[in-house]
């Protein structure tokens, strides 16, 4: 049979349509389903393979990850929406969100803010989860990506994270951008993919999560502050509060506040190892 | 009430207006699942209830539900092609058969409930075995291909014999024979043989991927109601429950019900019991261990359980009416009626659904960090999780499609020795 669908293959290249669908009817409808099926999976499954070979190791070179001062944070919610304008998330997928604790005995009721993006855990569980290894951590930088094309959207990876840092895109929309104003055109730099949204489609049905913003790395896999190619929510934080850089360069800023402020990660005894700190 | 009399003083014609209550009722909700399914496919998981807090719900408990029906039933049946345990001999295929429409009712459930259901194919295509959905995934499609060859195996013999009728049934058998002529009594020993040794293999297959199935939930180590080494032990033995109550009740309308297979229900009966039993102790173990851990973020989930807004699923469905009822129905008189038995088997068969609900909602229904479902609002983001009407109708609309497939294999497949009356039986209806 796989003769047959090759041969198909070959003349449709210079025969006609119609010739084309005659030789169709005369193999059979079971042939047909079968083209359709066999070329369309194994159409899908040799792009997703190739692309995962495209992006198979290279050994770490950035060791990417956030120190938030609870100090400086003001509760704002910046983080929140800078980061909705630039990946266009719906509602209900809110790659960060600020908490607020009421602690006892502190003048005033005043309370402890706390930004919580992804952590891009060393060890992260919800990557080992995954039944089709849809999300993964990237070799040259440690940051937890998830592939929507190959995600099924079984939702396995949100019950491992420990720290609620993953999303279930549903499909709804904001009203202002609901499917079919020119809003819905503008599509979301996320993982340099532009995907416009669209029913159905990736990414939704898909996990979603923080990416570190990626898409603003240069081919090199860097950022830079001063060009404005840094995290949306470091970008914008008005009290200064969320530091982002490379533990692997002992000069930059998170290296350098780590070594002299006090901090701590959430949930240390699950082994998962967050690469975002908290300042106390 | 006078109906309900009528309706069962008459003992002959009792199996066949279960029979009718049966088919009704998987009509009605097969249809109603129509809807569900519409609903599924036209707005994808839009108009589902779960969100990014308690991201699996009805869809998933159902699955394992289901799973474990079929595991369970699966491993009565061995009972009988494995350790020659007689008195199911009667019931043995049907439990086979049990095994397999469930399977497919569960493999329905979370397929629905995958965000992408056209990409179900990549499971098998680019498998992550770190993942224990991996490992199941893999099981299934063997124990599957099992169940489909012992049946075969189970009812060549039958089949082959009645092929040559020029019946609808015999054209039917023969397409399900495969094209085996062999009516030899070689060939019927061959068969038995055979099927011991599927059978065999599909006891270790039946327990890792049900076993696997609890520890799909019980590695989870950022969910403190599911990481527990019990897990994967109180799954199987839940499976053993539910599958082997719903053999009482199946027995007990099916295959000439009660008056044939009496003994077979109240020996199934027995069997329930000790094994519902055995299950109240391992959960008992897993609420005494929380409590007295005293652990908060253990106990939380237990807390739900108990008094959270859904405590009605423990105390009432699963506690009373799938337990406590049962359990005296079982151990009083009423034990040797097959009547009370198969009830006592409906009622605990429904008590294990709220068991596997009380899983997977009180799990996820938890806060992972204080504060995260007041920190921004959407209607994605809230503990509180009841099922839409799409997903219960769409869940429904599975158990009218495993009812109907199981009322026809009944129907159309040979039966258990007497095959002629079961069949003059079969035609009256
Ligand atoms: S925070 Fe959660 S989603 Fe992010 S890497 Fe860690 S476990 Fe994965
Ligand atoms: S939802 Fe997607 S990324 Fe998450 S475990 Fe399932 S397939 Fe993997």
């Amino acid at each position: 049979m796989s003769e047959e669908i090759k041969e198909i293959e070959k003349e449709t290249q210079h025969i006609g349509r119609d010739e084309f669908l005659s030789k169709l009817v005369k193999i059979g409808a079971g042939t047909l389903a079968a083209t359709i099926v066999s070329n369309g999976m194994l159409g899908t499954a040799s792009k997703l393979i190739a692309k995962s070979k495209n992006e198979t190791p290279v050994k770490r070179k950035y060791h990417y990850g956030m120190v938030i001062d609870t100090r400086r944070c003001v509760g704002c919610r910046s983080c929140v929406l800078a980061c909705k304008a630039e990946n266009k998330t719906p509602p209900g997928v809110s790659y960060t969100v600020v908490f607020e604790e009421i602690l006892e005995n502190r003048p005033n009721d005043k309370p402890v803010f706390m930004t919580k993006p992804c952590f891009h855990c060393e060890h992260p569980p919800c990557t080992d989860v995954c039944p089709v290894s849809a999300t993964y951590k990237r070799e040259q930088d440690g940051i937890v990506v998830v592939d929507y094309d190959r995600c099924i959207g079984c939702r396995y990876c949100m019950t491992a994270c420990p720290y609620s840092a993953r999303w279930f895109d549903f499909g709804e929309n904001y009203p202002a951008v609901e499917e079919k104003t020119p809003w819905a055109e503008v599509p979301s730099p996320e993982y340099k993919q532009f995907r416009k949204r669209e029913h159905e489609k990736s990414p939704i049905g898909n996990v979603r999560k923080c990416t570190f913003c990626l898409h603003l790395q240069d081919e090199k896999g860097q950022y830079n502050k001063a060009e404005g190619r840094w995290p949306a929510c470091a970008k914008t934080c008005t009290g200064k509060a969320i530091h982002f850089g490379d533990f692997n360069d002992p000069n930059s800023e998170v290296s350098v506040l780590l070594r002299e402020r006090q901090y701590i990660r959430l949930k240390e005894e699950l082994g998962t190892s967050p690469n975002v700190y908290y300042l106390l | 009430m006078n109906f309900i009399r009528e309706l069962l003083s008459n003992e002959n014609k009792i199996s066949e207006n279960l029979k009718k209550i049966f088919w009704t009722v998987g009509t009605a909700l097969f249809v109603i699942g129509v809807y569900g399914w519409y609903i599924r496919f036209v707005d994808g998981h839009l108009k589902a209830n779960y969100g990014s807090i308690v991201t699996w719900g009805l869809w998933v408990a159902a699955y394992i539900y289901f799973i474990g029906l079929s595991a369970g039933s699966f491993l009565v049946s061995s009972l009988v092609y494995v350790f020659n345990f007689k008195k199911f001999e009667r019931i043995g295929r049907l439990a086979v058969f049990t095994a397999l429409v469930t399977l497919l009712m569960a493999l329905l459930s979370i397929w629905a409930d995958l965000g992408h259901m056209e990409r179900a194919w990549h499971v098998m295509v680019f498998p992550n075995f770190k993942s224990p959905m991996a490992w199941m995934i893999y099981l299934y499609s063997i124990y599957m291909l099992l169940l489909i060859a012992e049946i075969y195996f189970l009812l060549r013999y039958d089949l082959v014999k009645e092929a040559n009728d020029e019946t609808i049934r015999g054209k039917l058998y023969r397409i399900l024979s495969l094209g085996s002529k062999d009516l030899s009594e070689q060939s019927k020993t061959r068969d038995k043989k055979i099927v011991k040794i599927l059978a065999t293999i599909g006891i270790p297959i039946a327990i890792l991927f049900h076993g696997g199935v609890g520890a799909l939930f019980g590695v989870v180590a950022a969910r403190p109601h599911w990481h527990s080494g019990l897990f994967p032990i109180l799954f199987l033995l839940s499976a053993l429950v539910s599958g082997g109550a719903l053999l009482t009740l199946i027995s007990s309308v099916f295959q000439e019900g009660w008056f044939k297979n009496k003994d077979v229900v109240v020996e199934l009966g027995k069997m329930v019991l000790a094994l519902l039993l055995l299950d109240v102790l391992f959960q008992f173990s897993e609420f005494l261990v929380a409590y007295r851990g005293g652990i908060p973020s253990h106990i939380a989930g237990y807390e739900l359980v108990i008094s959270g807004p859904y405590a009605w699923v423990f105390w009432g469905w699963q506690g009373f009416v799938g337990t406590v009822i049962p359990i005296f129905l079982l151990i009083l008189p009423t034990r040797k009626s097959p009547r009370w038995v198969a009830l006592a088997g409906l009622l605990i068969a429904a008590g294990i659904f709220g068991l596997r609900l009380n899983i997977v909602i009180p799990g996820l229904a938890v806060e992972e960090i204080h504060g995260l479902t007041s920190a921004i609002y959407s209607h994605r983001v809230d503990p509180n999780y009841f099922p839409s009407i799409p997903e219960w109708t769409l869940t429904f609309g599975i158990i009218g499609f495993g009812m109907i497939l199981f009322g026809f294999g009944e129907f159309f497949l040979p039966k258990h020795e007497e095959k002629e009356s079961a069949i003059v039986s079969q035609s009256k209806i």
